[in-house]
């Protein structure tokens, strides 16, 4: 059961309504592959994605996944909009408010933009990431992955690697996990993983190998280099030889051990281009999965605003 | 300009070391006499029975904006929620704009057209346009009535130009007013700590304020000039402070009733009313403000009255106004949190309120003396109710603390021998 009227991280998610999200994308699934089984369930849903910053896999994800359920999906060009006038996001989301729209998907470049989105408008609103707090619903499909391949995440040793600070991905990911029982551990240099990560219920590493050792699955994190102010670290040789993830490093984990990444990958820094290709690497399931997760998202708001009409 | 007699009221003047039950006639502006018991005739007779008769309130540290943004606050407006607050005396920051750092800002700011209803000390900027490149006017700002030199709202970023402005500033008697802040290590909205890692916020660490602290009372040693650090909030600042008391050096410092109140904890979603800067810190630095103002390293109590228009709040934490008003919330927050919980005595509150800071600006002022100006509060301290921010009189609402219960509140203050709140209620 998901009751609420916004998907806006996993810190206040409880496991239940995560694991109706990773039900319902179970269901959704197949209808990727095989049209004649896609639906006109959100036919009378509007969806409009509102993306501040730049994205292709969860802006492209989410529109088809709204239209594979038959919803009328808009984006707003942030850059040729009002915002680009100086318009508040408050008044815009009013805005797109009064014009009917059902479901709004953000990505804001600042903490907490979606939640000031979704304390002022009747829509739904999806968090498709605010700054380097969360990204719901890539955890979400990442757990998906994990469920799918796993079986389940009691016990489970999850390994997240490389640019922390700056990763949304990887704190949606530690809130989702240790709610259903897996262990997280955090790796990267210190000037990338800060020890007060640990008040999210995980373990902080800066000893790759004896981070990934035993690891059930490894999950590499892009460096933002967008993000970066001072340099956190000499250079990206230096970085890729010490905790960087290439084959030799990968023996530490477990031998069925899934490698994942939330893409764009820069292929040899976090991860070398042998394990991005490699059979342990799911990397491009995640991709899939993601339209599955999104969709079931999408149904579960729009059965809400339903129930509410 | 009429006569009052204050009747009955328990005064309490830390200056004086008086505590006491006394009358007090105040004629043409000054506090004419102050005795067990007064029977003349007056004006008007304010029956003070049952409550605190002070000084009026001083605050070294406030944000009028005018001129530049009036929509957050004037000096029309903020001298009045000072009224309400109990406050006779404020010092105005400078980062108006333009900026305060001329002889002819100040006399704006001094000017009667200003409309203040207390008074209003300016004080002037320490480099032209806070732009840490040149010192601004500061003698002519001296002889214009400045009564103090900031770089409020940030440091002075070169150490060598600010050490040429302590030695000069202390020709002219002028104290500083140190905002503390390494710019290159403040790059976040909230303290950084588990709070800020829970909510995905970018942290402000204790090393911030604590370098520049420790810079300043350097400089402060070499120069010799009067260092007052502003909104101290770090047990390290607090350390340093101590140290440099210990040590002899002209340095003091102020905590604001945000810092002793509120820590990071308290900051559970993305309310901009709980950002500031220096941002609410730990737990533990927030135990050690109150530790400090028990021991009296932190000697006072300053707002940092920071107004924002609603549209400036209302928005992405990130992106929000640093700053929340605290005039009309003061008095209250400080007695709750300090004396009702026994952490010290209202005497020693109103020392930090009153006479501490009238002498770190060196004026005649914070005092119940007879001859003094007639700068006078009258508070019920044991009226509890819920604060309520839309009773407020400031043009600004920002502030945490709706709602919130507290004891102690200002029901008259005279400012110059004219009653300016009138229970509870502005006369002009």
């Amino acid at each position: 059961m998901y009751g609420r009227k916004d998907l806006l991280g996993l810190r206040d998610l409880s496991s239940d309504e995560i694991m109706t999200i990773l039900n319902t994308a179970k269901e959704m699934k197949e209808k990727i592959d095989n049209p004649s089984l896609r639906t006109n369930d959100l036919s009378k849903s509007s969806i409009v994605t509102l993306f501040y910053e730049n994205s292709t896999r969860t802006k492209m994800s989410f529109m088809l996944a709204g239209e594979y359920q038959g919803a009328i999906v808009k984006d707003l060009g942030v850059s040729t909009s009002s915002v680009s006038k100086g318009e508040s996001l408050i008044d815009t989301g009013m805005t797109l408010d009064q014009m009917g729209t059902n479901i709004m998907i953000i990505r804001h470049q600042l903490t907490g933009a979606a939640h000031i989105l979704a304390g002022n408008v009747k829509a739904s609103v999806i968090n498709a990431g605010d700054g380097s707090n969360e990204h719901p619903t890539q955890a979400l499909l990442d757990l998906y992955t994990i469920m799918e391949r796993k079986g389940g995440f009691k016990g489970l040793k999850v390994v997240i690697l490389g640019d922390i600070s700056h990763s949304r991905v990887a704190r949606s990911n530690a809130f989702g996990l240790t709610k259903l029982g897996a262990q997280v551990t955090l790796a990267g240099p210190s000037t990338l993983v800060s020890s007060s990560m640990q008040s999210l219920g995980v373990k902080v590493s800066t000893d790759i190998a004896g981070a990934i050792h035993d690891a059930d699955v490894v999950m590499g994190l892009r460096i933002q280099f967008e993000r970066q102010r001072n340099m956190p670290f000499p250079n990206l040789r230096e970085y890729s030889s010490l905790f960087g993830v290439n084959d030799e490093i990968l023996k530490y984990a477990k031998k069925d051990v899934l490698v994942m990444h939330p893409g764009p990958v820069n292929r040899g820094v976090e991860l070398s281009t042998e394990v991005i290709d490699g059979k342990h690497s799911v990397i491009s399931i995640q991709v899939k999965n993601g339209v599955a997760v999104r969709m079931a998202i999408l149904k579960l708001l729009s059965e809400r605003s339903k129930r509410e009409v | 300009m009429g006569s009052i007699l204050i009747k009955g009221g328990r005064l309490v003047d830390p200056k004086n070391n008086v505590d006491a039950v006394r009358d007090i006639y105040v004629s043409d502006g000054v506090i004419a006499d102050i005795g067990e018991s007064i029977e003349k005739t007056a004006d008007r007779v304010i029956d003070a029975g049952g409550l605190v008769v002070m000084p009026g309130l001083i605050d070294l540290h406030v944000h009028f904006r005018e001129p530049g943004f009036e929509k957050k606050e004037t000096i029309a407006t903020g001298s009045r929620a000072g009224a309400m607050g109990g406050f006779t005396t404020v010092c105005t920051m400078p980062n108006t704009s333009p900026v305060t750092d001329n002889a002819i800002m100040i006399e704006y700011a001094l000017s009667p057209k200003r409309d203040a209803v207390i008074n209003v000390l300016p004080i002037g900027a320490i480099t032209r346009g806070q732009q840490s490149e040149e010192l601004a006017d500061i003698g002519q700002m001296a002889r214009a009535g400045a009564c103090a030199l900031s770089e409020d709202g940030k440091s002075v970023s070169d150490p060598a130009l600010m050490k040429n402005a302590m030695r000069y500033s202390k020709m002219f008697g002028l104290p500083i007013f140190d905002h503390c802040e390494e710019i290159s290590l403040a790059k976040g909205s909230m303290n950084a700590g588990d709070r800020a890692s829970i909510l995905g916020l970018k942290g402000i660490g204790d090393d911030s304020e604590e370098i520049i602290v420790s810079r300043d009372i350097i400089l402060a040693k070499a120069t010799g000039c009067r260092l007052h650090i502003c909104h101290i909030s770090t047990e390290g600042s607090i350390e340093q402070v101590r140290n440099a008391k210990m040590h002899g050096l002209p340095v003091t410092a102020e905590a604001t009733p945000h810092h002793f109140t509120l820590c990071d904890e308290d900051i559970t979603d993305y309310d901009s009313n709980y950002k500031m800067n220096p941002p609410l810190r730990s737990r533990k630095n927030m135990e050690a403000v109150r530790q400090a103002l028990k021991d009296n390293t932190i000697e006072v109590i300053a707002t940092d009255h920071a107004p924002h228009h609603v549209d400036e709040k209302n928005c992405e934490f990130e992106k929000a106004a640093n700053g929340i008003i605290g005039l009309e919330t003061s008095f209250a927050l400080s007695y709750t949190e300090l004396v009702e919980s026994g952490l010290i005595s209202l005497d020693e509150m109103l020392m930090k309120m009153t006479a501490k800071p009238a002498e770190i600006l060196g004026i005649d002022k914070g005092q119940l003396s007879v001859g003094s100006a007639a700068d006078i509060a009258i508070a019920d301290i044991d009226h509890v109710y819920a604060i309520d921010v839309d009773k407020m009189v400031s043009k600004a609402k920002n502030t945490p603390f709706g709602g919130r219960e507290v004891k102690g509140k200002i029901l008259y203050t005279v400012c110059g021998g004219e009653i300016i709140v009138d229970n509870g209620k502005l006369t002009r």
